[in-house]
């Protein structure tokens, strides 16, 4: 199963081992992580799972859809070529070793 | 003043579980007890009427926190646990087995309850309502045996959750139809034009739309639900009854402590009830608005925001909850998001395409934007959002027109707000 490095806000970084298909935003809740907040409980509606992935692993994941490209034009720090919603990236193998990082603020 | 003086929560929902999070995250470091009545950790409300009622799934799939997280917060949790009395004097909560909790500073988070309907057959069984869990894997039974035996779900109710149901019902096979008493649907929150387009979406998925349908009785057979019978006379055959007519706060030991409670535990926009070493969050509060008036919202938002606001005024701090409320709703393919309150307005415009739908409303009041709902429309939702967070509005006109850049007000005043810096 694929491990995970989350970076909180304040620095501390937290590796989780994710099961297949589970989300990254389920995951960090799950573990109680600061900076998420995940107030939609996954359903693309709300924007306060943002994420910032760290190079390389941009390119290797799924393009985001339509409605999370959208979503993410207002997150409510500041938004970079690496921003995500944590809610639509699922865990699977090729991605062991991925890190993100949580913006200082969700909402 | 002992600053680690324990602490109670009453109430393990949503804005429960986000008190007991930021007052750990404040620092406070003394006993901190949490109390549910139900079996379960905190968990999560919205799919119970959505995802989660058509697809099923674990409980544990709904839990807000992992396991884990109380045990490393240090909170303990209390499930099957009813408080029956707080005892401001000796600051004391009394439990329904007879045991009695010392708090020193005490958080509410009661939530609401689901109205009854006042007919007769009101309690027949196959009458649902939906509140928690065990509400949505009953009606979750209920609907699939419906789809199995081809008998009808009727749905009391053209809100939210009435909608939602019909919306699961119809994914899962069931034939149903939506009773409601006023002449659209979710005449509350949204103007005529907002209402319609969920008619028309609810049609085109073999929903069977009622309205001005006063219920007067439901009907049984052997003491199961048979039908509902409407005030025309008209009787609707039924397999089982969701009842989505909105909630009541649940303020009954606010009350019954003498706290001061007007539909709803009333408090100020840090959170803080008419007794200092109290504080309240979510549903079961009534929020006095500078305004004076009482806003009384249902939303995982609203339970977050004053469960944070709650914390901070347990630990003698005022963080103001003023954002401007937001709300979601899932229907068939249509995403409805929601920002601001539209209460008094007097104009409405949209802004793209009606027939898809795929638009949004805009709620003026003397030509000030109050709110918008969007239909398959994130980024006017997103953008709406931040444009009533910072008190901006664009004119009915702008918002009408789709080559006008909301942004371009945020904009605006960013540049102003620097030149203004330097």
């Amino acid at each position: 199963m694929p491990k995970v490095t989350f970076i909180e806000p304040g620095g501390r970084a937290v590796t989780l081992e994710l099961k297949s298909g589970q989300t990254l935003m389920r995951a960090a809740m799950d573990a109680g992580l600061e900076g998420i907040e995940a107030q939609c409980g996954g359903n693309c509606s709300c924007a306060t799972c943002h994420c910032y992935v760290q190079a390389p692993w941009l390119d290797k994941l799924r393009a985001p859809s339509d409605d999370e490209r959208l979503m993410l034009l207002n997150v409510a720090a500041e938004r970079l070529p690496s921003s995500r919603l944590s809610c639509q990236l699922r865990a699977e193998a090729t991605l062991d070793g991925l890190t993100v990082q949580f913006p200082d603020r969700q909402s | 003043m002992d600053p680690n003086a324990p602490i109670v929560i009453v109430g393990a929902g949503q804005a429960g579980l986000q008190m007991a999070e930021s007052l750990r995250h404040e620092g406070f470091a003394g006993s901190l007890t949490l109390c549910g009545e139900e079996p379960h950790a905190p968990y999560q409300r919205p799919p119970l009427s959505k995802k989660w009622l058509i697809e099923g799934g674990s409980t544990a799939s709904l839990a807000l926190k992992g396991p884990a997280v109380l045990e490393r917060l240090k909170v303990t949790l209390r499930t099957d646990t009813r408080v029956s009395a707080i005892d401001r004097q000796h600051r004391e909560v009394e439990l329904a087995d007879g045991t009695r909790l010392p708090y020193d500073r005490l958080g509410l988070a009661t939530g609401s309850l689901p109205r009854t309907l006042p007919v007769p057959g009101a309690s027949l069984t196959g009458v649902l309502s939906l509140r928690g869990i065990a509400d949505s894997l009953a009606i979750g039974a209920a609907v699939r045996r419906c789809a199995t035996e081809r008998r009808p779900v009727v749905v009391v109710g053209g809100g939210f959750i009435g909608l939602e149901v019909a919306a699961a019902a119809r994914k899962l096979g069931a034939e149903a139809t939506v009773l409601e008493g006023l002449p659209r649907l979710m005449s509350r929150v949204t103007a005529p034009v907002v209402s319609e387009s969920f008619a028309r979406l609810h049609r085109a998925h073999g929903v069977e739309l009622v309205f001005g349908a006063q219920v007067v009785e439901i009907v049984g057979h052997e003491g199961l639900v048979s039908a509902v019978r409407t005030r025309d006379g008209r009787e609707y055959p039924a397999g089982c009854v969701v009842v989505g007519i909105g909630v009541d706060p649940d303020d009954l030991l606010a009350r019954a402590a003498g706290l001061l409670c007007e539909r709803g535990v009333v408090v100020d926009d840090c959170s803080r009830t008419s007794d200092p070493s109290i504080a309240a969050a979510g549903d079961c509060t009534a929020r006095r608005a500078a305004d004076g008036e009482l806003v009384r919202l249902e939303s995982v938002q609203n339970a977050i925001e004053q469960g944070k606001s709650a914390a901070a005024a347990l630990m003698g701090q005022s963080r103001h909850f003023v954002a401007a409320p937001w709300f979601w709703s899932d229907q068939f393919d249509v995403k409805l998001q929601m920002v601001g309150l539209s209460r008094g307005y007097d104009q409405v415009v949209t802004r793209g395409d009606l027939d898809k739908p795929a638009y949004s409303a805009f709620y003026f009041r003397a030509a000030r934007l109050l709110a918008v709902d969007s239909l398959n429309r994130i980024p006017d939702h997103m953008q709406a959002k931040r444009l009533l967070d910072h008190g901006l509005s664009p004119t009915p006109e702008q918002a009408a027109d789709p080559r006008f850049e909301l942004t371009s007000l945020l904009k605006a005043r960013e540049a102003t707000s620097t030149a203004g810096g330097a």
